[in-house]
């Protein structure tokens, strides 16, 4: 089953969502990425953006972490557009790992860590009980605890994603946005990675992650949205929607779609090409 | 990584490493890095030390004693004028001109977050002098218009090199380190334009505002400075919440709740006006604000941008070059001083720094 262009699937029944996109254009300057987008970020599932380069996945990610105004419609969060909120408010709704987040010279993973408590804090409340507590679950979720004082420079790369992680998570935010937290990971830190957001999303966060790796996005998210070209092609559960029409319109590339023999998600699977 | 996550630290805080807090009533919290108080500590003993040897010694040697009695007003009246009229206001400038260069600074050096993005090396200090030129040559010479047009100048020079270092409505901090560059040899080059125009007389006291010193210091010279200072400095010490949020990179920051556009105007806008006030006191001191923040950021350790500990350490920085500049056999002005180590360290500053990449 193709979907037309014109024609984008509906949206799952009737699922509880504080964050949905309404009729978006994004871009930069007077470049559109995204137009006329409309979509929900289902409560308490592990949404997963997938798509080809340049189909805009980080540009709405961005949107949704309030880092984008859109130049049309809006982002609403509870009812309310994203832009329209003060932005310390938004900051303890939604937390957010950016694509390569840089750290300074020689902070170490405590210090880091402590960053995520910015929007709970003040010039006369830098440091509460709450804050302490936070931090050290953040750290202890994630698996950074041992490394509280190692510099974050020093870290392998699953463990600086992990405590880059924790800072997000010491942010307290019922829903957490990860930009591509797998790339420039192996495949051992990328399962370790999506394992954690696997967990997070059962703890009762709502995770959204944008994602390269389609077999990954399959057998993690409970939610995937596809697109192509700024417009949205198809969304549900992976299992439902991931077929090998759909892999041919978005990416392009003939392949078998097969039941993963470890979960049974769809995994896809490249068609040799004929010699 | 299970076995990881369920591994409980023992440990009474998650604080990072040598950081206290101080409580408060009403459930306030003041977190300190205790390496920080202790450099702070350090300078303000070594500012005391200073002082001292620059109240006490000159052509003039005044006792301690002496020196306190003219303070209280009991001392005999020669005593008296050198002490409160030509020594104690040269000291007091010396501190608040550098605890201002170097907070300022420290404040450039964290926006753009590069070493050279320092007021005194991207122009802004040159453009204050400017302002300070074209009142002293062409105004009525009275202390609040040179200030005032210090300001204006500095203000003017950093809106001009902002401008032209915003490309798609983001602040390039790099470009705006190499447009300040290039834009503060541009206005050195009109002040000396300017002061090569004047007169011999007007020409003598513009040159203080090529190079900078502190030795025509008065009482008067001081005060818009000192009111700057009461003024920016709690707002200062509000803004360096943001400046050290920003820097896990602007992503981050904005997620995390800082309103950076409006933090970087408000933090450019106090930085600005704290070196412009500086320069309308004693001319373009060179390199104070460059170097202070960066000798500060290694004592202390600190991975934050240390307002605090850079300003002592400016005004310990000036202190120490003005006690150099007026005790030599031929006194130098304090901006030579301070141009010749400041010249050094930035040669050292641009090899470390190219060895880096």
């Amino acid at each position: 089953m193709t979907t037309a262009p014109s024609d984008p699937p509906p949206p799952p029944a009737s699922r509880s969502a504080r964050l949905r996109v309404d009729g978006v254009r994004l871009g930069y300057a007077d470049r559109v990425i995204v137009d006329a987008l409309t979509l929900d970020i289902p409560d308490g599932e592990f949404t997963v953006v997938v798509g080809p380069n340049a189909c805009g996945k980080s540009t709405l990610l961005r949107a949704l972490a309030r880092l984008l105004v859109p130049q049309a419609g809006a982002v609403l969060l509870d009812g309310e557009a994203l832009h329209r909120q003060p932005a310390k408010a938004v900051a303890r709704q939604l937390g957010l790992l950016p694509q390569s987040p840089t750290a300074p010279d020689a902070i170490t993973v405590a210090d880091l860590v402590g960053r995520g408590r910015y929007p709970h804090q003040s010039l006369l409340r830098q440091w509460s009980a709450a804050d302490e507590r936070a931090v050290r679950a953040a750290m202890e979720a994630t698996g950074v605890a041992s490394l509280a004082s190692a510099p974050v420079d020093e870290l392998s790369g699953g463990q600086r994603q992990r405590a880059w992680i924790a800072m997000a998570l010491a942010q307290e935010t019922p829903v957490l946005l990860l930009d591509e937290p797998t790339t420039y990971l192996d495949i051992a830190h990328q399962v370790e990675v999506l394992d954690l957001c696997a967990r997070l999303r059962r703890e009762g966060r709502t995770v959204v992650a944008v994602l390269h790796d389609l077999n990954l996005a399959c057998r993690y998210g409970t939610h995937l949205i596809a697109m192509s070209g700024g417009r949205l092609v198809a969304q549900g559960k992976p299992t439902d929607v991931v077929t090998a029409e759909l892999v041919e319109e978005v990416y392009g590339l003939a392949c078998r779609v097969v039941p993963d023999p470890e979960t049974g998600t769809p995994l896809v699977v490249p068609r040799a090409p004929v010699l | 990584m299970s076995a990881q996550s369920t591994e409980r630290v023992l440990r009474d805080s998650v604080l990072p490493a040598g950081v206290s807090v101080l409580r408060g009533p009403l459930g306030t919290s003041v977190r300190v890095r205790r390496r920080s108080v202790a450099v702070v500590v350090l300078l303000l003993v070594l500012l005391v030390a200073m002082a001292t040897v620059g109240m006490t010694t000159g052509d003039l040697a005044v006792p301690p004693v002496d020196v306190v009695r003219a303070l209280l007003g009991t001392a005999d009246p020669g005593t008296a004028f050198v002490v409160t009229e030509l020594r104690a206001p040269r000291v007091v400038t010396a501190l608040l001109v550098g605890a201002a260069l170097g907070a300022a600074g420290a404040v450039f050096q964290g926006l753009t977050g590069n070493p050279l993005g320092s007021p005194d090396v991207i122009g802004f200090t040159s453009g204050a002098a400017a302002g300070g030129v074209v009142a002293v040559l062409h105004g009525s010479g009275q202390q609040w218009q040179v200030s005032g047009a210090a300001v204006a100048g500095g203000l003017l020079t950093a809106a001009a090199v902002y401008a032209l270092s915003v490309r798609g409505g983001v602040l390039q901090p790099f470009r705006l380190v190499l447009v300040g560059l290039g834009t503060g040899y541009a206005v050195y080059a009109l002040n000396a334009a300017l002061i090569s125009r004047a007169n011999v007389l007007d020409a003598l006291t513009a040159e203080r505002w090529t190079v900078g010193s502190t030795s025509q210091a008065t009482w008067s010279q001081l005060q818009l400075l000192a009111v700057g200072l009461v003024v920016l400095t709690p707002l200062l010490a509000a803004l360096s919440r943001p400046l050290t949020a920003m820097e896990v990179g602007d992503d981050t920051s904005r997620a995390l709740g800082v309103r950076l556009g409006r933090a970087r105007l408000l933090l450019a806008l106090v930085g600005v006006l704290l070196a412009a006030l500086a320069v309308g006191v004693a001319g373009p001191i060179a390199f104070v604000a460059l170097v202070a923040p960066q000798v500060t950021r290694r004592l202390t350790r600190a991975p934050g941008p240390g307002l605090l500990a850079a300003a002592f350490g400016g005004a310990a920085l000036l202190l120490l070059s003005d006690l150099i500049a007026s005790r030599f056999p031929d006194p130098l002005p304090v901006g030579l001083v301070t141009g010749a180590v400041g010249g050094l360290y930035l040669v050292y500053l641009l090899v470390s720094l190219g060895r880096r990449r």
